[in-house]
């Protein structure tokens, strides 16, 4: 683990004042799909109670990093590694390895929000963010009260309050990513995953899920979330990682990141970066060359 | 260690609390509907007893029924006569508590073979095993061994069960597809075969009776059927009943369920391993009856909704009954003779279901 601590000791330091939690850490990640490397000794970082957007062009292994921290693919080690270091890959969590967490005690440390998750079963929403409520009751046991108030808490804060009582197959796709928002956040999780949570959402769904995000990290969630959008992530996240063929090119500040160094030639397009005249952030203007 | 997202549980404000009675209401009915569905089930097999080529009263099938279970005496009942006792103890009652049974299982299978594979189209027999029970059974009726037809089709059944498995794991993870189409091959090769060995060999008497057994039957019912179909969905049936928050897990895909902490490919395989058994079970007592496992689930679903904890034992309840009564129709209908029930659950269960589909369009 000496590793992994160097790389949070290098990440710029976001954690709340009086606790010591050091975020999400992950080092040595590979992955492989007949023999074509997805992820290639990915490390990333995400500091406690911050939100990480997740960068990179269409398959540079955004998707495929999410579904490895959040356990439920398992990272391998590609052959070549076999003289490195013998821990393999290692995720830890606020110091625990998430890999030696059982599966139960897992889902209630973190939480997986897919893209596009569907299904054509007759469900209500509050059921299906009764869902989330799995990992912390016994597998023989029904949807106790605390289970409803918590469900009840998570459409809440995620926005979707008064889409309790509708069917899931009737939602937009706005409403039902607030949906699946609340189903993660009903795990009750420190740390959330998300895989394009803005994807398909007019650009008012797209500002709200950044708030839902940016509210859940100020009450100390670590946030992960893979993005497309640039200038959503130069507006809203703290801490960025960018990929690019399954590796890490560049993480840091928002302010170190988005320069045209490093995106110009991992999209392949020319940037000019501005700033918000209100926040003073980042914003991103794009041409081809 | 929820105390460390305060937010979220912090948010759970007083006016939230408003919109949830409805949901409550709506929920408890869901769960009244258990004991309602358990009396009417009980009542179809009283009342279906009493049905037949000579009318028996309920009180007479209540009277046979206390003798036999040891308190004709302590209550002061009069035995039935012998002719009449024996008509309901040996004849109806094993055949409509075998129909009970294998009613149950079915729907039980069907639902958890629905939500695993996660095809509205699945049902109990998708792994082959109807085709291979029927290999196994055709096999020894023809052969003139009658008497080994439950054990065949069970051998049968479970021989296609470990087949399809084997091939769906060769293809690597049993993902629900690989599941659906291994069973379709094996399903496919297993009919050729049975298709093979009737054109080959039967004829006369032991074509009916091959036929009748592929349409599934109950009429040859006896007290060992009741134990072998009962004990499985006793045993077997209520183990997957229990699995409901498992199968919950895995409606918004393997992904969802494993990021909810299931043991995905594990699951998979003991439930696919316990429906097949069940199911082998089932099929050994009554050939392969067709339309209960892959409808009543979805029938049942438009009332309660999608959570399995409701869904399945209230399918067993609602199979159980269904196949009662379609099994009495089946003896009754064009008496003396009889329809395999298998035509039966197809003719009225169809049109029941395409009522239950507008009516629920209609909402």
């Amino acid at each position: 683990m000496s590793a992994g601590q160097l790389w949070v000791s290098s990440a710029p330091d976001h954690h709340i004042p009086g606790t010591r939690r050091s975020g999400l850490a992950a080092e040595g990640v590979f992955w492989e799909i007949s023999s074509r490397a997805i992820l290639d000794d990915v490390g990333v970082v995400a500091p406690a109670g911050a939100v990480t957007g997740l960068l990179g062009p269409n398959g540079s292994g955004k998707s495929t990093l999410l579904r490895v921290l959040a356990g439920v693919q398992r990272a391998g080690r590609a052959p070549s590694s076999a003289t490195r270091d013998e821990a393999g890959p290692a995720t830890t969590f606020d110091g625990a390895d998430l890999a030696a967490l059982p599966r139960r005690e897992r889902a209630r440390v973190l939480a997986l929000v897919e893209q596009d998750a569907t299904t054509d079963l007759p469900l209500t929403v509050l059921d299906a963010v009764l869902l989330g409520r799995i990992p912390h009751r016994s597998l023989l046991a029904g949807d106790s009260d605390a289970d409803r108030a918590a469900a009840r808490s998570a459409l809440d804060a995620a926005g979707a309050k008064e889409l309790a009582d509708r069917e899931v197959g009737t939602l937009s796709g706005g409403e039902r990513q607030r949906v699946h928002m609340a189903r993660a956040l009903a795990q009750q999780p420190r740390l959330l995953l998300l895989d394009e949570p803005t994807n398909h959402l007019d650009i008012s769904a797209q500002l709200h899920a950044m708030r839902v995000l940016r509210d859940l990290a100020a009450d100390g969630v670590t946030v992960v979330a893979a993005l497309h959008d640039l200038n959503l992530a130069a507006a809203t996240c703290d801490h960025l990682v960018v990929l690019d063929h399954g590796r890490v090119v560049a993480a840091g500040p928002v302010g170190e990141v988005l320069v045209p160094e490093v995106l110009e030639p991992v999209y392949g397009v020319r940037v000019d970066v501005l700033r918000h005249p209100r926040t003073g952030r980042p914003v991103l203007s794009f041409e081809r060359d | 260690m929820s105390g460390s997202v305060p937010g979220v549980a912090g948010r759970s404000s007083a006016p939230s609390a408003r919109p949830g009675v409805p949901g409550v209401s709506s929920r408890s009915a869901g769960w009244l509907a258990l004991p309602v569905a358990a009396l009417v089930l009980v009542l179809s097999v009283g009342v279906a007893v009493t049905i037949g080529p000579a009318d028996l009263a309920l009180s007479e099938v209540g009277r046979s029924l206390a003798t036999h279970l040891g308190l004709g005496g302590p209550l002061g009942l009069e035995p039935l006569s012998a002719l009449r006792d024996g008509m309901v103890w040996q004849l109806r009652m094993p055949r409509i508590l075998t129909a009970a049974a294998v009613g149950a299982g079915l729907a039980v299978c069907g639902a958890v073979m629905q939500s695993l594979t996660r095809n509205p189209l699945a049902d109990p027999y998708l792994l082959g095993l109807s085709s291979g029970a029927s290999l196994g059974a055709v096999l020894v009726l023809l052969a003139g061994v009658p008497l080994l037809l439950p054990v065949a089709a069970f051998a049968g059944a479970v021989g296609a069960l470990a087949l399809a498995l084997t091939l769906a794991g060769a293809l690597g993870t049993i993902t629900p597809t690989r599941t659906v189409l291994a069973g379709l091959a094996i399903s496919q090769l297993c009919a050729a075969a049975v298709s093979f060995v009737i054109f080959w060999s039967a004829k006369g008497d032991a074509f009916r009776e091959v036929l009748s057994w592929l349409m599934g039957s109950v009429a040859s019912a006896t007290w060992t059927s009741v134990a072998i179909a009962g004990g499985a969905v006793l045993v077997l049936g209520t183990l997957l009943a229990l699995t409901g928050s498992v199968l919950d897990a895995f409606t918004f895909g393997d992904t969802a369920a494993a990021a909810l902490g299931v043991p995905v490919n594990r699951a998979r395989w003991i439930l696919l391993i316990g429906v097949a058994l069940l199911t082998g079970a089932l099929v050994s007592q009554s050939g392969s009856i067709g339309f209960v496992g892959l409808i009543l689930p979805h029938a049942v679903r438009l009332f309660t909704g999608a959570r399995h904890r409701l869904l399945l034992p209230l399918s067993a309840l609602a199979g159980a009954s269904f196949l009662v009564w379609a099994d009495t129709l089946a003896r009754t209908v064009f008496e003396p003779r009889e329809l395999p029930v298998g035509i039966v659950t197809a003719a009225i269960g169809a049109p029941v279901f395409a009522f239950l589909l507008w009516k629920g369009n209609q909402r």
